[in-house]
């Protein structure tokens, strides 16, 4: 080969790779691709079933529930309009009240029961989770819209 | 008062940037040596002044002048005065003004260890790092000033965040800084040889060991924050592709190519617009993660609109730094020219494919983290991209450059061949598979990612035995003496690169031990109660109440046994901090050389139980060992004699010739 062939061959083997490359970055990015769903949008059933997906907003007051095992928790995720009950198993984080906001991310089962994965409440005072927050005030958008409708 | 001077020394050290950016460089330019010359003295004034406003914030943390807005947000009178100390930095403002300190640090260091260098170029470099201090000074100084008063004065602080009330965030942000910033040398050196048309091996010697010594610092950096994450957070995790996490990691993987790619622009003198685009690259990357993590985006998108003033100038800065750097990349690297060729199997081409790999994986990293955070800008609705996405990413691109690491080092420059290159290589290959095949066997079950991880690292060690054993038989037949002595008498840079290599095995083992073996249980446990975690029997005897400076407490009384043998006690705790009423989860972990034990408290459920977790960790700390093991590996070549030699040889060239013109 002469040298300009040779080098005509290692940039057409090096573009290869690097589309190999970025073909495998992008397939694993579509598919591990995490969404964002309101407990309005899941009672609505927009969400899917047997995909991972985060559901946020706050623990309603009164639903945390303990089960015998004492490692299984059980407790309800609302936008203040809808309410999912959530099942998790292991250490919540050190911020998860009733009353405050939390993300869970987890698989929607056939029974309408989030089973969660994953919890999180962030460290802060005052931080509410920004996913919890976008519930809260999608939730509350839509009422005001209802309520508008009903009172033309 | 102190507030104000410090607010007054500031000022002083942007009005200092502005000649320092405007003389030298417009000197440089018009090859007038007097403007040129205050470069020196001008960073080392900044230095001192950008100094003197750190200690004077500082000063009113330590003293609780709750009359400063910034110490009233984030510190208390009951918090130690370590911490005190620490929350200097732990904000906003304070850690710009941690950055702008270690920005005029290394310019004064810059300045003083470049006696060797031609004046221009010191000028440029000097010249560009102003320009960069200019943008931080100002940003401070207009949208977020330390020193703010607050009037009237706080009876008392708001106290630091619990989360950072710990040693480790003591060390991690100056040290991760430390690295961030450095990237900004190499980056004023290239921005300098473009200007001044000078790229050549020379430069890539000098630039060579700034570039070395940031890189040493991030690593050392990231590798505390990781530590921090796993004894801190109470999950156990060492690494969680948190976007901030990310945002340190991406400069890492561009500053690992770099540090190749210079090699090639020293030694071949190949690669140069390449290099000198790695170096534009890194530095961007630093300052797109301090502005990820400072403008409050990754926390909520609409952080931004909360202080609009912030993120427009952060964004502002960022554009007009890069923009204007690979403006002029585009207009000048033509003039660059090509290094020497190479063919397809030579150091050269291994050295390239391990850059493109480590630039291909910090493009993923880039798009797992700003993709989300486009999306929710656009309103396109909120997602996020977890550790399954990087993992998958990870291994393929990272595997193959494992593999390269093991030949590139052997390889000649400019043509090697494959065959005699696999016929000094069979041995440790086969020595690597074989014991990578059977090692599984005796630790526990054998899975084929153990293998494959043990195989990585092992093919590491046993190719760096080769290299060093023909490094050294080369240099006795060359007539140094005996293979022992050869080895005294091989470069420390030489001995850096296996000990980073090294470095990289051992944190592989790490990594894969501890993801193959580990073992957790998240446990209800009354006193008394036990449970088995890998061998080990971890009794509950009790509870009792601590109270610390600032806050309240439980401790968990553990005993660990194997068999009945005592191991140790271990005391967990869950602690209630007064001020921001904030519960805090402090795990209990003993660290072995080949395993860690780590119980955390949960919470208290029904009738004085608790939910304990309980992990058993093999090999996990030889993930932050292999870490330390890297960067020592770049410090011992920043060490290496030739820079020294380099210096000193310039500086006599240069005396020799000044005592030329006297004459």
């Amino acid at each position: 080969m002469k040298p300009r062939h040779k080098r005509f061959a290692m940039i057409a083997a090096g573009l290869a790779a690097l589309v190999i490359a970025l073909g495998l970055v992008l397939n694993a990015f579509r598919s591990n691709l995490v969404f964002f769903f309101t407990p309005s949008q899941v009672a609505a059933e927009e969400a899917p079933l047997g995909r991972s997906f985060r559901i946020g907003g706050l623990v309603e007051t009164g639903s945390v529930q303990r089960q015998a095992d004492g490692v299984s928790v059980q407790f309800r995720v609302t936008d203040t309009a809808r309410a999912i009950p959530v099942v998790y198993t292991g250490i919540l984080p050190d911020l998860f009240r009733e009353g405050k906001g939390v993300v869970a991310q987890g698989k929607l089962g056939p029974d309408g029961v989030f089973r969660a994965e994953q919890v999180l409440a962030k460290h802060d005072e005052n931080y509410m989770p920004p996913e919890a927050a976008d519930a809260v005030e999608r939730a509350h958008k839509a009422m005001q819209e209802s309520q508008k409708t009903l009172a033309q | 008062m102190i507030p104000e001077l410090g607010h007054f020394a500031l000022i002083v050290a942007l009005l200092i940037a502005v000649v320092q950016a405007a003389l030298p460089l417009a000197g440089a330019a018009r090859d007038n040596i007097a403007w040129m010359s205050v470069a020196r003295p001008a960073a080392q004034a900044q230095f001192l002044f950008a100094a003197f406003a750190f200690a004077c914030l500082a000063w009113s943390f330590v003293n609780n002048d709750f009359s400063v807005l910034n110490v009233a947000s984030n510190s208390n009178s009951t918090l130690p005065w370590y911490y005190r100390l620490a929350a200097t930095w732990g904000s906003h403002e304070g850690s710009l003004l941690l950055w702008v300190l270690m920005l005029t640090g290394w310019m004064c260091a810059v300045s003083l260890a470049s006696r060797h260098l031609p004046l221009d170029m010191v000028a440029r470099i000097l010249g560009v790092m102003a320009l960069i201090s200019i943008g931080f000074l100002l940003f401070m100084l207009l949208t977020s000033n330390p020193f703010e008063r607050l009037l009237p004065p706080a009876p008392d602080g708001r106290d630091l965040n619990p989360l950072l009330q710990d040693p480790g965030m003591v060390i991690h942000p100056p040290m991760l800084y430390m690295g961030y910033v450095g990237f900004s040398v190499a980056f004023a050196f290239a921005i300098a040889a473009l200007l001044g048309g000078r790229l050549d091996s020379t430069w890539a010697r000098w630039s060579r060991p700034w570039t070395t010594l940031a890189w040493m610092f991030l690593t050392i950096g990231i590798a505390l924050g990781s530590w921090w994450a796993y004894y801190e957070l109470g999950w156990g995790g060492w690494w969680f592709w948190d976007p901030v996490e990310n945002a340190s990691f991406m400069p890492w993987l561009t500053g690992t190519a770099l540090m190749h790619s210079l090699s090639v622009t020293e030694k071949r003198g190949g690669f140069k617009a390449w290099t000198v685009l790695l170096a534009i690259v890194s530095f961007s990357l630093s300052l797109l993660g301090t502005s990820l993590v400072r403008s409050g985006v990754l926390t909520s998108v609409h952080a931004f609109a909360t202080v609009p003033a912030r993120g427009v100038f952060i964004l502002g800065f960022l554009v007009v730094v890069v923009g204007a750097s690979l403006a002029l990349f585009a207009w000048r690297a033509p003039r660059v020219g090509l290094g020497g060729q190479f063919d397809a199997v030579s150091r050269e081409s291994a050295l390239l494919a391990n850059n493109v790999l480590l630039i291909v994986a910090a493009a993923s990293v880039l798009l797992g983290t700003l993709y989300p955070l486009f999306l929710d800008a656009l309103g396109l609705g909120k997602i996020s991209v977890g550790p399954p996405y990087f993992e998958a990413v990870f291994l393929p691109l990272m595997a193959p450059a494992v593999f390269l690491m093991g030949i590139g080092p052997l390889a000649k420059w400019k043509q090697e061949r494959l065959p005699a290159l696999a016929v000094r290589l069979k041995w440790a290959f086969a020595i690597a598979l074989v014991t990578a095949l059977l090692l599984p066997l005796t630790l526990g079950e054998w899975t084929p990612m153990i293998a494959f991880g043990l195989l990585l690292a092992l093919w590491i060690v046993a190719s760096g035995i080769v290299n060093l054993h023909e490094r050294a038989s080369q240099l006795s037949k060359a007539g140094v003496g005996p293979p022992l002595r050869a080895l005294r008498r091989l470069p420390r840079g030489y001995y850096g690169m296996l000990l980073a290599h090294f470095g990289v095995a051992v944190f592989i083992v790490g990594v894969t031990l501890v993801r193959g073996y580990e073992t957790e249980k998240d446990v209800r446990m009354l006193p008394g109660g036990s449970v088995e975690v890998g061998g080990y029997t971890f009794r509950l005897d009790g509870f009792e109440s601590v109270t610390g400076p600032n806050y309240d407490g439980t401790r968990g009384l553990f005993t660990v046994l194997r068999g009945e043998r005592v191991v140790r006690t271990m005391h967990p705790e869950k602690r209630l901090y007064h001020v921001q009423q904030m519960p805090m989860t402090e795990a209990a972990i003993d660290t072995g050389f080949t395993r860690d034990l780590y119980v955390s408290l949960g919470e208290p459920v029904d009738g004085g139980a608790w939910v304990v977790r309980v992990y058993h960790k093999p090999f996990v700390d030889w993930i932050w060992g292999g870490a330390f093991l890297m960067a020592m590996g770049g410090l011992l070549a920043v060490t290496d004699r030739r820079y020294r030699l380099a210096r000193r040889a310039q500086a006599a060239g240069e005396s020799g010739l000044r005592a030329g013109q006297a004459a």
